[in-house]
């Protein structure tokens, strides 16, 4: 083994080639067609199916099933386009485990849920890699719309416009497109460039131009639009960060877990992507699982999550905390940071204080402990940056520090909807969620367009 | 210990799991491994007549249907009878007699339907010290074409005559295997009957094209394109077997006459129902070219488990036990009222039999009460029909409750009675007829 393993600090190259490639595979490796069919017989295609309740775009998941079991891949991978048309990315980050296969009722009767998202992206699979389009436009209705942000919720909503023979523009602040899918989501859950591959088998259907590099309150101002364009969508993901409210966190070597996690799925040579000899992550959710579990395959040594509460209350599924742990990184319960200590402007570890809970909220107990880290990531969450929006004009109504929307994603100004992270609508912040908004704000624009 | 030792028409053997005479049975080299793995009799796969033996198609022989899981339920056949040569066949049988003199060796014989084939060709397989013969009528693919098999199995008339001409010819106890190709098996058994026979064993095959390719549109198994119907055995044949046993065993005509049963034995399980519905001991095809001879120990250790269970001693203490149950339809009890019961811990909500009842039936199952899934069964609308219990994938969780006498029947508003009431007595019956005065 490299002896590069041990070096101090933040440094890159601790692992051999061959080693990154294995580490950052597939973490569920698509399901041939033998292992398909063999899930797809679990399936007992249930009434009023509870997977099919518990997915957020309701995707009919027992008649998906059934299409695979009966040979009739392109006939399943319609029944999710129809409900998903990001049903191959779904496949592969939806935290299944807290969605359709925790209702799954064989994880009633046996513990054992079908694995839908596998079978999800078997299907989806076969449709992308054959090309297959199900959809195409209709007759120009002449309406342009503009949607900003070409993450799920942007997609989802351009595609459902395209469909009905809108002109449909998407405007997209970074280089690429996809937003989390292509910047947000741990390398070993979407490989080969699956992101992009998306955004172009969505994109196919024609009627849909992204513009890249466009970013709301620097190149246009939501005013523009709305004079523009007969309706417009906002798709945004949170750009901000929240701090740790820890002394001394600008202190070199601690960074935004979002930001880590971008540049990886961004990285073309793993290799050259420094890492930490000893990682500390703050935070419970995703994304502090995304963080730690990459540190780790990057070849840090030592890799520690700080969550400020119990388990129980850790934002992570219990899937994705397994998945932690069997990746050697350790999770410690009760504990906030109270200050990052630094040698020579660098970090060279942290103070944490031990919390306990006083009725309903948090306390510090005073006793503290240090943890030795060179690096530390800040994964406490994100929030919404609303600067954007009101550069010029009438302002939007906020709630939350996120947009409000009605039930059809109609937000307070005229003209304008919204969905996906940038609301506050009572979804989850999941791709899936975002998709799902997207799709019905595009059928709610389109009956108002229509109307 | 339960005693599961079988003696049929005389023919002894340790336990009553016969291999069916078929592929697995046609060279002393499967019987002696067939022996080996504890099969109590083989029934040596179907001997024709001295000269050119038969051929077979060299393509695919058979085809299939699957369940979940891709387990075979359904195997349908076209080869022939034996392809080897008479007196190889009759050899290997002496040996393998003479080195499992403890099990049973019957022979399967298919000549022309005329006396002197018979007549030649059975001193010459007593010769070979096996324990009897079994008449093959069934086949119903290729041999019928040429006058035999199930083209035979059909006419009672020839079976009564080649049974004579056997019970004349030999001192072999007979067996007639019937085809089911038939509308009334009762008519070929008391031919068989008629004629002499020792028993009768059934079924053979049942004519049948599994699937067709949706390619080439060739019925499968597809010989250079074309298909052709073959014999269909397996777990799928199962309950047409058991109605054909059933059948013999209660008619009249043919009470007593020894059955040896057949057509999609699997399990012990299957077996003690064939035993139950009338069968002498059983025979067995499919279970062992589906998984091979080894699920004949699972067999004999299931039944003799559940014979000690039940204190059964021997296989007289359970065959035929359930031929008295077996009606007709015009006398089953219409005052016997069952309505379905959910077992609310045992399910695990997959609406399968609300939708089935509320699609289907009689709409007597909930999906929803105050608001939560919940299923659950009114009373008031169930009629009984079961279809619940056979669709649900909890085995017990959805179990038929028999009302007791005297309580009310919601559905109908009527208080159980306690007396036995059929359709012959039944006032909605035109044809009704009156009590004995």
């Amino acid at each position: 083994m490299a002896l590069s393993l041990y070096k101090e600090g933040i440094a890159g190259g601790r692992l051999s080639s061959e080693q990154y490639a294995e580490n950052f595979s597939d973490l569920h490796p698509p399901l041939d067609h033998h292992e398909a069919l063999v899930e797809a017989d679990r399936c007992y295609f249930c009434y009023d199916a509870p997977c099919m309740n518990a997915c957020p775009t309701a995707i009919d998941i027992p008649m998906f099933i059934r299409e695979i079991a009966t040979g009739n891949p392109l006939g399943s991978a319609k029944t999710i386009f129809d409900q998903n048309i990001l049903g191959g990315m779904c496949a592969r980050v939806c935290p299944t485990e807290t969605l359709c296969e925790e209702a799954c009722v064989r994880e009633t009767a046996e513990g054992k849920p079908v694995q839908i998202g596998r079978l999800q992206r078997y299907a989806t699979d076969v449709a992308m890699e054959e090309g297959k389009q199900f959809y195409s436009r209709a007759a120009s209705t002449g309406r342009k719309i503009a949607v900003v942000g070409a993450g799920p919720a942007g997609l989802a909503a351009a595609h459902r416009l395209a469909r009905y023979g809108h002109d449909v523009t998407v405007l997209e602040a970074r280089p690429k497109s996809g937003g989390l899918n292509e910047y947000g989501i741990a390398a070993y859950k979407s490989t080969d460039a699956f992101a992009q591959s998306e955004v172009d088998y969505v994109t196919a259907i024609g009627g849909i131009t992204i513009e890249n590099g466009k970013a709301l309150g620097r190149d246009y101002q939501l005013a523009d639009l709305v004079k523009a364009y007969d309706a417009v969508f906002l798709g945004m993901g949170l750009g901000g960060v929240n701090a740790l409210r820890a002394d001394g966190e600008d202190a070199d070597g601690v960074a935004n877990a979002v930001d880590f996690i971008s540049e990886l799925r961004q990285a073309s040579d793993l290799a050259g992507l420094p890492v930490g000899r000893r990682v500390v992550v703050i935070g419970g959710g995703m994304t502090a699982i995304d963080a730690a579990v990459q540190s780790k395959l990057l070849g840090a040594e030592e890799v520690t999550i700080c969550y400020r509460r119990g388990q129980e209350h850790m934002n992570a599924s219990e899937f994705e905390q397994d998945l932690a742990s069997a990746n050697g990184v350790t999770i410690r319960h009760w504990m906030q940071p109270k200050r990052v200590i630094a040698e020579g402007g660098k970090v060279s570890g942290i103070e944490l204080e031990y919390t306990v809970l006083d009725g309903e909220r948090l306390k510090g107990t005073g006793e503290t402990l240090t943890l030795a880290a060179d690096q530390v990531f800040k994964a406490i969450g994100q929030s919404f940056v609303p600067a954007a929006l009101n550069g010029s004009g009438a302002a939007i109504e906020l709630e939350g520090g996120r947009i409000k929307v009605d039930g059809e994603g109609r937000t307070s100004m005229a003209k304008v909807w919204a969905g996906g992270d940038c609301v506050i609508d009572g979804r989850e912040d999941l791709t899936v969620s975002a998709v799902a908004a997207g799709r019905d704000a595009a059928e709610s624009i389109h009956r108002v367009l229509m109307g | 210990m339960a005693d599961i030792r079988n003696n049929f028409v005389g023919i002894k053997s340790p336990n009553p799991f016969w291999l069916a005479s078929a592929p697995p049975t046609d060279k002393a080299y499967n019987v002696e491994r067939a022996y080996k793995a504890g099969w109590g009799g083989v029934v040596w796969k179907t001997l024709g007549e001295e000269g050119p033996p038969v051929v077979n198609v060299n393509g695919p022989r058979y085809g299939a249907i699957w369940g979940a899981d891709r387990r075979l339920l359904g195997l349908n056949n076209i080869e022939l009878i034996t392809d080897r040569q008479l007196q190889l066949n009759l050899q290997e049988m002496k040996q393998v007699k003479k080195n499992w003199p403890d099990r049973a060796l019957v022979a399967s014989i298919m000549v022309p339907c005329v006396e002197e084939s018979w007549k030649a060709i059975l001193p010459a397989v007593e010769e070979t010290e096996c324990d009897g013969i079994e008449l093959n009528f069934g086949c119903p693919h290729g041999m019928s074409e040429r006058g035999m098999g199930s083209a035979v199995g059909q006419v009672p008339e020839y079976i009564e005559m080649v049974a004579r001409w056997c019970k004349q010819y030999t001192r072999m106890p007979v067996i007639v295997k019937l085809t089911p190709n038939i509308t009334d098996i009762r008519y070929p058994a008391r031919a068989a009957k008629k004629g002499g026979a020792d028993a009768v064993s059934l079924i053979n095959t049942i004519s049948s094209i599994t699937s067709v390719n949706l390619d080439s549109f060739s019925p499968e198994p597809s010989i250079d394109g074309k298909g052709s119907h073959g014999g269909y055995c397996g777990p799928a044949v199962k309950p047409i077997a058991l109605n054909m046993v059933a059948e013999i065993a209660r008619d009249p005509q043919t009470a007593g006459l020894p059955i040896s049963g057949i057509g999609g034995v699997t399990t012990w399980r299957d077996a003690a129902e064939f035993l139950a519905l009338g069968a002498g001991n059983v025979q067995v095809c499919t279970a062992a070219m589906t998984y091979g001879f080894k699920v004949v120990q699972e067999m004999i250790s299931g039944l003799s488990n559940w014979m000690d269970e039940k204190g059964h001693r021997s296989l007289d203490d359970i065959i035929g036990r359930a031929t008295p149950n077996v009606t007709d339809w015009q006398y089953l009890n219409l005052n016997y009222i069952a309505k379905a019961h959910i077992d609310q811990d045992a399910c695990i909500k997959c609406g399968r039999c609300h939708i089935a009842c509320e699609d289907t039936s009689h709409q007597a199952i909930t999906s929803m009460v105050d608001g939560a899934r919940h299923f659950e069964v009114m009373e008031d609308e169930c009629v009984g029909c079961n279809l619940c219990v056979n669709v649900c994938p909890v085995e017990g969780c959805i179990t038929m409750v028999p009302l007791e006498v005297g309580a009310l029947d919601q559905r109908t508003g009527k208080t159980v009675s306690p007396d036995y009431a059929n359709w012959t007595t039944h006032p909605n019956n035109p044809m009704a007829r009156q009590a004995a005065e």
